[in-house]
């Protein structure tokens, strides 16, 4: 009987710090607003998001392109203004105020022409698995999320110049060079989805770029990534893992 | 030992001297290409190709086979090819080269762009001893493949690459803009196309498509999404609007005329349908195309070089098939303001060869340029796109003629859209333009479409656009892209610091380092002074 006290109350109290430590993940300043309050807002309306860096994409002239992610959903922050200096002090993790405009581009939804300032606070999200998700109305809602798809299999991409299969193509057509975007298809119960390693987001230098190069049709495979968007669904792939 | 340290601080300074007018030379200090007497056969030449093209695979396979068909007929010559998708990215990494000393050998490149290479010492070869020379020039007697002579390129296309007095580039592919549009739903909402689109008639049109159901769908496509009317390239639609208004956009000696009342105007115009989302940009929504081929547009305007991706049976398309949806596509010149005297601009790449200080490599590129002018390369690469050849022998070859004849033949090679696209440029050529080029016109073209990009966002955001909107638009475009200094080479000397970027680490420690020793040397000299004085005393 003792022992089943203690172990509610052990249970109850890690409950308590859990639930703590996710009001501090997700707790909003005054004026910001909840995801839910985005997910709502109308495109072109202004909003002001907290959330925490989960990947850098870019930095060009000044802009920056950056995943980022609170404890209820994610946000893709397109050319967000924001000097080198700053970009470096981004890393993952970082929690973030964010200003700008709600805007759609084929797809996908973005906070754009936007500034930011860094705040004290850290999260960094686990992949959530959305493998079963796949096909359905329900994976938009969790657009631009740092997630995962499970025991997918690899098919051909296109043919190389011989008519041969191939597994992966630069660019979507196979008309880039390495170093350039790589396209590969995954399917999951008979239906195939073509899923991208973004080269501005992970170059030809990382370990991603180089398992797509060495995937072959059929394997089987474990993928983290973001959820983007293009026409549909089009996840940026960080890690690929054959099984 | 005072004596020491001052020998030791001269020879500092003077090391530094040396270091930093060395640094420079690598810069700024290239020698005019002179041509050597013959081409050297008996050395290997390794030169690089950065190319452009439209992520379109048969165009990235035609680059290789003109560099294979190349590389047989001047086995000494390897080409590499570095490919682009983007004409931005090529200017960026041009400038960034041309500040270490490693620019490409030949760059697909546009003449504004030259325009600010131009600001390094003899970067750029001028062409023009070039194309005349009897043994390499174009139809030279040492030149083993058939090269068009100068007279049949299209003496309109080659102009383009012509400034400061100098041919530094030639074309190597034209296309313009057109309006695809969807001509089902202009007939569904009882228009008829007229023999030439106008403005009006656009804007009365896609105010038209606008029209809701009970439920908020679209009556015309009973979608909830229309966009009737997508600009590509706001920058042309700028440009081409203050042309055919004979507005001001820039004179040839680089007065930028841009910030004027016609411009104003045009802007309030597009306000309005941005307003009531009849219209929108590229950079906003998405591609033309993708809204076209939904059934979710009807006028779009993009290059011709990007017909492949329109209509109904478009070879390429970035939408799935049940997305797509069936319609008549026709293909018209843009939008006039005066029908009568149709005006639009002539685009595409052009080839520009960088100096090198081994004058073979650079006759080597040369050759390689010419060669991107033949017949074969010129038409296979057209046939890839709704281009043109730039030379009059391609275009009047039977082979290109039985191209344009097939027109329809099927949806890949002969697809339709594709080549009405070409033929409305072959037809057009004489009511073509090109802007001025000087240092500065590329921000100039940036700034004209940026203003249509923040006026359509502006009004999407419920923001107030009037007067005075319009006249803090031109100060923060000014401002932005530089284009508010007095004088042109204030604004080509921005432009050339901006592009040039931070000096490099050594150069700053070299300066760093003289400054040092300037002021050690002036200390010493002072302290001394004082010292002596006080002995004096």
């Amino acid at each position: 009987m003792r022992k089943r006290l203690s172990l509610l109350m052990l249970l109850a109290l890690m409950l308590v710090c859990v639930g703590c430590g996710s009001k501090g993940a997700d707790e909003k300043s005054e004026g910001v607003m909840t995801y839910a309050e985005y997910v709502a807002a109308e495109l072109d309306s202004q909003v002001v998001i907290e959330a925490y860096v989960q990947a850098k994409q870019s930095w060009w002239e000044d802009k920056a392109t950056v995943y980022a992610q609170d404890k209820d959903g994610a946000y893709f922050l397109y050319d967000m203004a924001c000097s080198e200096a700053d970009y470096d002090k981004l890393k993952v993790g970082t929690k973030i105020k964010v200003t700008g405009y709600k805007a759609e581009w084929s797809g996908e939804v973005e906070i754009i022409d936007a500034t930011f300032e860094i705040e004290d606070g850290n999260y960094v999200a686990k992949a959530e698995d959305v493998t079963s998700l796949l096909g359905t109305d329900d994976l938009i809602k969790h657009q631009n999320k740092f997630v995962s798809f499970k025991g997918m299999t690899v098919e051909a991409a296109g043919q190389d110049m011989e008519g041969n299969d191939v597994a992966y193509l630069y660019k979507w057509d196979g008309s880039g060079s390495d170093g350039d975007d790589l396209y590969f298809n995954v399917s999951l119960n008979g239906q195939t989805y073509t899923f991208t390693v973004e080269s501005y987001l992970c170059d030809n230098t990382t370990d991603v770029y180089a398992a797509v190069k060495n995937l072959n049709i059929g394997d089987q495979v474990d993928m983290e990534g973001f959820l983007y968007w293009y026409e549909g669904v089009n996840p940026h792939i960080t890690s690929v893992t054959v099984k | 030992m005072r004596n020491r340290i001052f020998r030791i601080l001269r020879s500092m300074f003077l090391v530094g001297c040396t270091c930093v007018l060395t640094g420079c030379h690598g810069r700024e200090g290239m020698e005019a290409f002179v041509i050597p007497e013959e081409f050297d056969q008996t050395k290997d030449y390794e030169i690089t190709f950065w190319a452009k093209n439209d992520t379109n695979k048969t165009q990235t396979d035609i680059y290789e086979q003109a560099i294979a068909g190349f590389e047989k007929l001047y086995p000494n010559i390897s080409v590499n090819l570095r490919l682009y998708t983007d004409y931005g990215r090529i200017y960026n990494d041009v400038i960034t080269n041309i500040a270490t000393d490693t620019t490409p050998n030949v760059c697909i490149t546009y003449p504004d762009h030259i325009a600010t290479y131009l600001t390094g010492a003899n970067q750029v070869v001028p062409l023009e001893a070039l194309f005349t020379d009897a043994k390499y020039g174009l139809g030279g007697t040492e030149v083993r493949f058939d090269a068009p002579a100068q007279d049949e390129i299209i003496p309109q296309f080659l102009e383009e690459c012509a400034f400061g007095g100098h041919y530094y580039a030639v074309p190597y592919m034209r296309s313009t803009e057109a309006c695809y549009i969807n001509k089902t739903y202009v007939e569904e909402l009882g228009y008829q196309l007229p023999e030439s689109l106008t403005w009006d008639f656009v804007w009365e049109v896609s105010e038209a498509a606008m029209e809701k159901d009970k439920d908020g769908n679209f009556i015309l496509n009973g979608q909830n999404v229309m966009i009737p009317f997508i600009y590509k390239s706001t920058d042309n639609m700028m440009i081409q609007m203050l042309r055919q208004k004979d507005a001001g956009y820039s004179t040839e000696s680089g007065e930028m005329l841009l910030f004027n009342d016609t411009t104003k105007e045009l802007l309030m115009t597009i306000a309005a349908h941005a307003d009531s989302r009849a219209f929108s940009t590229f950079k906003i929504s998405s591609y033309p195309a993708n809204f076209l081929n939904a059934g979710q547009c009807v006028f779009a305007i993009d290059s011709t070089a990007g017909a492949t991706w329109m209509g109904t049976d478009a070879p390429l398309s970035d939408i799935s098939e049940d997305k797509v949806v069936e319609f008549e596509t026709e293909v018209m010149p843009i939008p006039q303001f005066d029908t009568a005297r149709p005006q639009m601009i002539s685009q595409g790449p052009s080839v520009c060869i960088f100096n090198k200080r081994d004058t073979q490599e650079v006759l080597a590129s040369w050759l390689f340029v010419q060669y991107l002018l033949t017949n074969e390369v010129q038409i296979a690469y057209a046939q890839t796109e709704g281009y043109v050849p730039v030379t009059l022998k391609a275009q009047e070859s039977p082979a290109y003629q039985d191209y344009l004849s097939r027109c329809g033949e099927d949806n890949n090679m002969y697809y339709d859209i594709k080549i009405k696209a070409s033929q409305l440029l072959l037809n057009n050529v004489g009511n073509t333009f090109v802007t001025p080029v000087f240092n500065g016109s590329a921000s100039l073209r940036d700034a004209s479409g940026q203003m249509i990009e923040n006026t359509v966002k502006s009004v999407r955001r419920g923001e107030l656009v009037d007067e005075d909107y319009m006249d803090k638009l031109y100060s923060d475009m000014a401002s932005l892209y530089r284009l508010d200094q007095s004088g042109l080479q204030n604004v080509a000397h921005s432009a050339e610091k901006a592009a040039l970027g931070k000096l490099p680490l050594t150069a700053r420690i070299l300066l760093a380092a003289l400054a040092i020793a300037w002021a050690i040397m002036i200390v010493y000299v002072v302290m001394g002074k004082i010292r002596k004085r006080q002995y004096d005393k």
